[in-house]
């Protein structure tokens, strides 16, 4: 398991992101804003996957995160683990969990919702973490995981 | 209530809602009553909708304040490309109290966050008109003399429906009984079911339209669509099914009304109009006391 998370290569310190759905990759990337950060950064995609088939993979260095940020990737990668490292070594690993309220990220699905017209922050309750199930704080209409669309 | 916007039926408690229906039963008694003096309140209809707006404004009126705004937005700064946010904020500046209709769903939580003075939502696209409700609470209550422990038949549209979703979550602090009839494109939407039995209530879903009203003590009929049918030729088949006549009425209970939002179709058969069960056009006229004890419990002046 171990080299298996060094292939890309190996990070001193800083965190790792495992078993994100390729798919998600580039949306995880954007929650994070990591395309705003200067940190190193190594990002591998379409690798072999025993649970996803196919995995993306993350390596940020010199990166933490506190867990209500990291946690908003459980939107789109509800199966990532996160592995901190120091001194080259798995001091910590971490599962993601769904907040209870989504702010920014996600777009609201409703197309008559007043958040898609003005410039506003949208805001929603989860009402559903299993099937994820976002209820819109404005328009109180729900967002689902086929419709979630990443800001 | 005083200084707090009224968005959403959600946003006031069941003691809010009664002491809205009391001080609304002291204006149908008094209706003159001097206190917005010097108060200007704001009607800005991003849409038009005239009933509405004209029971606002008779509201205000009768209590002697002035009122500022528009019926329709092609006539203002709306139509060159202002924001909600700059009218809003705008508005704010002229006005004690902001009445608002707008097409968007949101908008009305939106403005509230924005302004600086409260708003009253007089209807955001598909999703709230709270002051409908309290007038729907305020017929029933009128009309039973009471609230709690009511059998409560809901006829229509009962997907897309606000007023029906929003009376059904008002109602359900009141220990009501529900019966849902309706067609299966139109059925009650899965979340307000929920809502029913986690609180502990009953209600039962019906296709047909039948002689099952027998048990109603509240009738609240509403308007079936076309362009809510995916299929018309299910529209067609529809759309006499869910039509009350008076006829139907002959086993029904004495205290039994009938309630309509209006404007109706034809989902009332005009021969329905000579009942005493029929409750439609006073319930209209309710409108403008609910909308005065609002008005005045949200500015603090009664
Ligand atoms: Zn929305």
């Amino acid at each position: 398991m171990k080299d298996k998370i060094l292939e890309v290569s190996a990070i001193e310190n800083g965190t790792v992101i495992d078993h994100i759905p390729p798919k998600a990759l580039f949306k995880v990337i954007a929650i994070l804003g990591l395309d705003k950060i200067d940190n190193q950064m190594t990002l591998g995609s379409n690798l072999q996957s025993k649970k996803l088939g196919k995995k993306a993979i993350v390596k940020l260095s010199e990166i933490f995160f506190p867990d209500k940020d990291i946690n908003k990737i459980a939107l789109v990668a509800p199966q990532a683990k996160l592995n901190i490292i120091k001194n080259y070594k798995v001091i910590e690993k971490k599962v993601v969990e769904i907040p209870d309220d989504i702010i920014g990220i996600v777009k609201c699905m409703n197309p008559k919702c007043i958040t898609n017209s003005e410039r506003i922050i949208t805001r929603f309750k989860v009402v559903s973490k299993n099937e994820v199930k976002l209820k819109c704080y404005y328009c109180e209409k729900i967002t689902d995981q086929d419709n979630m669309e990443i800001i | 209530m005083k200084n707090k916007s009224l968005v959403s039926i959600t946003d006031f408690s069941k003691s809010d809602y009664l002491k809205i229906l009391d001080l609304a039963e002291e204006y149908e008694r008094h209706p003159v009553k001097d206190i917005l003096k010097g108060k200007v309140v704001a009607t800005l209809f991003f849409e038009p909708s005239t009933r509405t707006r004209l029971s606002f404004e008779s509201a205000v009126n009768k209590m002697g304040g002035k009122v500022i705004g528009f019926s329709d937005s092609s006539s203002t700064s709306v139509t060159k490309g202002e924001s909600l946010y700059d009218t809003i904020k705008i508005v704010s500046n002229y006005c004690d109290l902001i009445v608002m209709r707008h097409p968007l769903e949101g908008s009305a939580r939106f403005a509230s966050e924005i302004a600086t003075v409260p708003v009253i939502n007089a209807g955001d696209g598909a999703n709230q008109h709270p002051t409908q409700t309290l007038l729907d609470l305020y017929s029933i209550r009128k009309t039973q003399g009471k609230l709690d422990n009511l059998t409560i038949f809901m006829v229509g549209d009962m997907k897309y429906g606000r007023t029906v979703h929003s009376l059904l979550m008002a109602m359900s602090q009141f220990n009501a009984t529900f019966h849902f009839i309706s067609p299966d494109e139109l059925k009650m939407p899965e979340e307000y079911k929920i809502h029913l039995r986690s609180v502990g209530l009953r209600f039962y879903e019906h296709k047909d339209f039948t002689d099952i009203i027998s048990e109603a003590d509240i009738i609240y009929m509403t308007r079936v669509q076309k362009e809510r049918f995916s299929d018309l030729i299910e529209y067609e088949r529809t759309k006499n099914a869910y039509v009350l006549k008076n006829k139907m009425l002959v086993n029904t209970k004495e205290n039994l009304r009938i309630l309509h939002p209006l404007p109706r179709v034809n989902e009332i058969d005009q021969d329905v109009d000579q009942s005493p069960k029929a409750y439609y056009f006073a319930q209209a006229l309710n409108g403008v006391y609910i909308r005065q004890a609002i008005i005045s419990l949200i500015l603090g002046l009664n």
